[in-house]
């Protein structure tokens, strides 16, 4: 602690944002970042603590306080190097982390005021690589060892194993089922909170590390794990994420206007559909839209709704306090003018003569007591049923694993949801696999199906550099 | 790359293409298709996989250019490369020996009836196809239908060749004639495969059909292809497309087919 004692520590500067009315009519990035007088400002504000409690919280670990010593200092391309022996995409960390449950409730600060902001440093110098363009290839490369990794799936957790094996000398392919890599990066989270360009030159750096991407890829469909095997893959990542959408099994979830929060987002982000005619892909957008779910999902839908020009409201069955969102989406959200109806759950859907949406019927709900995942469960009030007006409904309320690849590939094991079974280490019921991400139990952000890739990666090494593993049976 | 390796003028509107996709042929089965995407603008849109050949390692694909992208597609020549192609997709058909199979393809849809009669024929039941179109110049595929074929039937709408009337009119007169049937496949448009449906539900034999609902990425992450199975919804690109035809709604896969009319017509316009 040097001279801290002499400045203000307990405030932190707020993110720079489009002005909500502005950015409701655009599909611009609405976090616009820090300046640089803000970030070194911020990173003074450090303590630089001995047992440093931030990097404890931070799932892959990064040497919090190192590199916000060098942005302090100014060194902006040395604060990167320390980001990325962790973090192979801080552009996209940096952005959509849940820092202030993981890093940032940690530190030390947030009992004297506010902790530091430590995502929006990790996106400060991530932002000044890319914009200066000199985007390294980590020193931490190590020459190629002959030895070949298959990785399914290019989100978080493919883009992380893929990377980290490739700077451990491994030659490493992704197959990636879609036209485009990035995973939810890519079809899932909008532009406006992710943007592509952003996506693009992360993978480009996961590329340049020595990756090879093949898309349109579908494993189980046109390679079996066991074809992999066979092609000489000595190793097999699975990061194929939770891409199944869950439906509400209500009437009228079929009706024309009704989409499930995959679709929806899939058109406007992956297909573009939000540049519509000039992009072919179309979406129907009414001018009152209900999504139903509490998450990040259903809140990207929501304000993606909102930029499509309809009135968007927001039915989650139990209070703000449980919805899953991050705080400051939900945050957003409400800025822009998205309407919350709390204690509220859907019922049955009615259509016209067409098909098409009309209304939604709700029952109000209240809270009892808490049911297995600690949360209060919600319990219908008998007799309180009324409607809304609607003419598109988007459901958000989770989705499971894509089960292509447990069906096609006999021995892998799954739990009764259909998520891969794996130990500590990712190691799944096939020897020579791993799996990480969605498609593992109890994941469901970014960072963890990084942190469980990097995990499952030290294990991949450790195995291959004893033997050469074959696929049982 | 997917270079196009061969292209055809099957009727007015109606285009044959076959691209290069050494993998995808190799693994691909009679009942599955493709997706394709053919510029950085362009939709997912599937097409059902005709015909294979491994040795050269192609698919064979036809469509009718009804929207944009099929008429983007329609203008691609021998030599051209499509963008994107991703596929095998969906479930491969089963064939058994069951005895007598009647094949029904309807307009567009003989394309995809003639992989599943070749291969009834190759596992040694006997075939009955029955095509028909709206008029005779939309008749395709007559030919390779026939040399497939035990018994062949045409109809067309407008009488120009064979029966007049429809396909359904020949499985009455089969089904009359009390010709014993042990399966029906029919693919073509929806009210055609419900007509059929229709027709073989109360005799009790066994119907299945190929559906064609809106898709977008095939494979099963977005529930777009959604089509309700005996009450139960399930998605045609991972669990079809192929289903027990007295089991489908029908009337829901109709409307839901009709869901971006309006914006077809905005895209064909841009076009
Ligand atoms: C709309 C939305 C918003 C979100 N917001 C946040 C947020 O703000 N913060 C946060 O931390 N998390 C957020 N999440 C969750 C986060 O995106 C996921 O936890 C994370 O992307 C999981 O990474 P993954 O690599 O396991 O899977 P995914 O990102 O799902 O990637 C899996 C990839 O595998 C491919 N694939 C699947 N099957 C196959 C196959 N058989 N063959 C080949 N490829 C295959 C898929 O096409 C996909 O590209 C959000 C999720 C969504 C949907
Ligand atoms: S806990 Fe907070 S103050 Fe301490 S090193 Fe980490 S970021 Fe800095
Ligand atoms: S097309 Fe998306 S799930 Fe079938």
């Amino acid at each position: 602690m040097t001279d801290s004692k002499h400045k203000d520590l307990s405030k932190r500067p707020s993110m720079n944002k489009q002005p909500p009315v502005k950015r409701v009519r655009n599909f611009n990035e609405v976090a616009l970042g820090l300046t640089q007088e803000q970030a070194v400002k911020e990173a003074e504000r450090c303590l630089q603590c001995k047992d440093p409690k931030c990097i404890k919280g931070c799932p892959v670990e990064i040497n919090i306080p190192l590199f916000i010593k060098f942005i302090k200092e100014r060194k902006f391309n040395q604060a990167i190097e320390v980001i990325k022996e962790r973090d192979n995409i801080p552009a996209i960390t940096g952005r959509v982390c849940p820092q202030e449950t993981q890093c940032e409730i940690v530190c030390i600060l947030k009992k004297l005021g506010e902790p530091i902001a430590i995502g929006a440093l990790e996106r400060y110098v991530s932002d000044y690589e890319l914009k200066t363009k000199i985007q390294k290839i980590s020193k931490l490369k190590k020459k190629e060892i002959g030895k070949k990794i298959a990785v399914i799936g290019s989100g978080p957790a493919g883009l992380t194993a893929a990377g980290d094996l490739s700077k451990l000398g491994y030659k490493v392919t992704i197959f990636e089922a879609l036209h485009e890599p990035g995973g939810v990066l890519t079809y899932g989270i909008p532009e406006f909170r992710m943007p592509k360009g952003i996506v693009r030159s992360e993978v480009e750096y996961i590329k340049r590390l020595g990756v090879e991407i093949k898309t349109n890829m579908i494993i189980g469909k046109i390679l079996t794990i066991k074809d992999l095997f066979n092609l000489g893959y000595d190793a097999i990542f699975i990061g194929s994420g939770a891409g199944s959408p869950h439906f509400l099994g209500i009437n009228g979830e079929n009706l024309i206007g009704v989409y499930s929060a995959n679709e929806f987002l899939t058109r406007v982000n992956l297909m573009k559909a939000y540049l519509f005619p000039k992009y072919h892909t179309p979406i129907k957008i009414g001018k009152n839209t209900i999504v139903i779910g509490g998450g990040n999902v259903a809140m990207d839908a929501a304000r993606t709704s909102l930029r499509l020009g309809s009135d968007v409201f927001v039915i989650y069955r139990r209070t703000e306090k449980e919805m899953p969102a991050r705080t400051e989406e939900i945050y957003n959200a409400k800025e822009e003018g998205v309407k919350l109806r709390i204690l509220t759950s859907p019922v049955k859907i009615f259509g016209d003569e067409k098909g098409r949406v009309k209304s939604l019927e709700c029952i109000k709900m209240k809270l009892g007591q808490p049911d297995e995942t600690g949360r209060k469960r919600p319990i219908e009030i008998p007799g309180s049923n009324f409607s809304m007006d609607c003419d598109t409904v988007i459901i958000a309320i989770g989705q499971a694993p894509n089960p292509l690849i447990s069906n096609s590939t006999k021995g892998l094991k799954t739990d009764d949801k259909g998520y891969l079974i794996v130990d500590k280490n990712g190691r799944t019921s096939i020897k020579g696999v791993w799996a990480a991400g969605d498609i593992v139990p109890d994941s469901g952000t970014v960072i963890e199906a990084m942190g469980r890739a990097r995990k499952a990666v030290i294990d991949i090494n450790k195995c291959l550099s004893q033997t050469r593993p074959t696929i049982k049976n | 790359m997917h270079i196009i390796l061969d292209k055809k003028e099957l009727a007015p509107n109606v285009k044959m293409l076959k691209v290069s996709a050494p993998l995808v042929a190799r693994k691909s089965k009679p009942g599955q298709f493709i997706v394709i995407r053919i510029s950085e603008k362009g939709e997912r849109i599937p097409l059902t996989i005709v015909e294979k050949d491994d040795k050269i390692g192609s698919l064979a694909i036809i469509f009718q250019e009804v929207g944009r992208t099929t008429k983007e597609l329609g203008e691609l020549r021998k030599g051209d490369h499509i963008l994107d192609l991703v596929g095998p997709l969906g479930k491969p058909s089963e064939f058994r020996k069951v005895g007598t199979a009647v094949i029904i393809g309807g307009g567009i849809g003989i394309g995809e009836a003639y992989p599943e009669a070749k291969a009834h024929k190759a596992i040694g039941n006997r075939v009955i196809s029955i095509i028909g179109a709206r008029s005779r110049e939309f008749l395709i595929l007559e030919n390779e239908m026939a040399s497939i074929s035990d018994e062949i039937y045409i109809t067309t709408d407008d009488g120009t060749k064979g029966h007049h009337g429809f396909v359904t009119d020949i499985l009455e007169e089969l089904i009359n004639k009390k010709i014993k049937i042990d399966l029906v496949f029919a693919v073509g448009p929806p009210i055609m495969m419900k007509a059929v449906s229709e027709i073989t539900e109360p005799h009790r034999i066994k119907t299945l059909v190929s559906l064609n609902p809106i898709m977008v990425d095939a494979t099963g992450m977005c529930g777009g292809c959604r089509v309700n199975i005996g009450g139960e919804n399930k998605f045609a690109c991972v669990d079809g497309p192929t289903f027990d035809g007295h089991k489908v709604d029908f009337e829901l896969l109709i409307k839901r087919l009709n869901t971006y009319i309006a914006e077809e017509k905005i895209s064909c316009k841009m076009h």
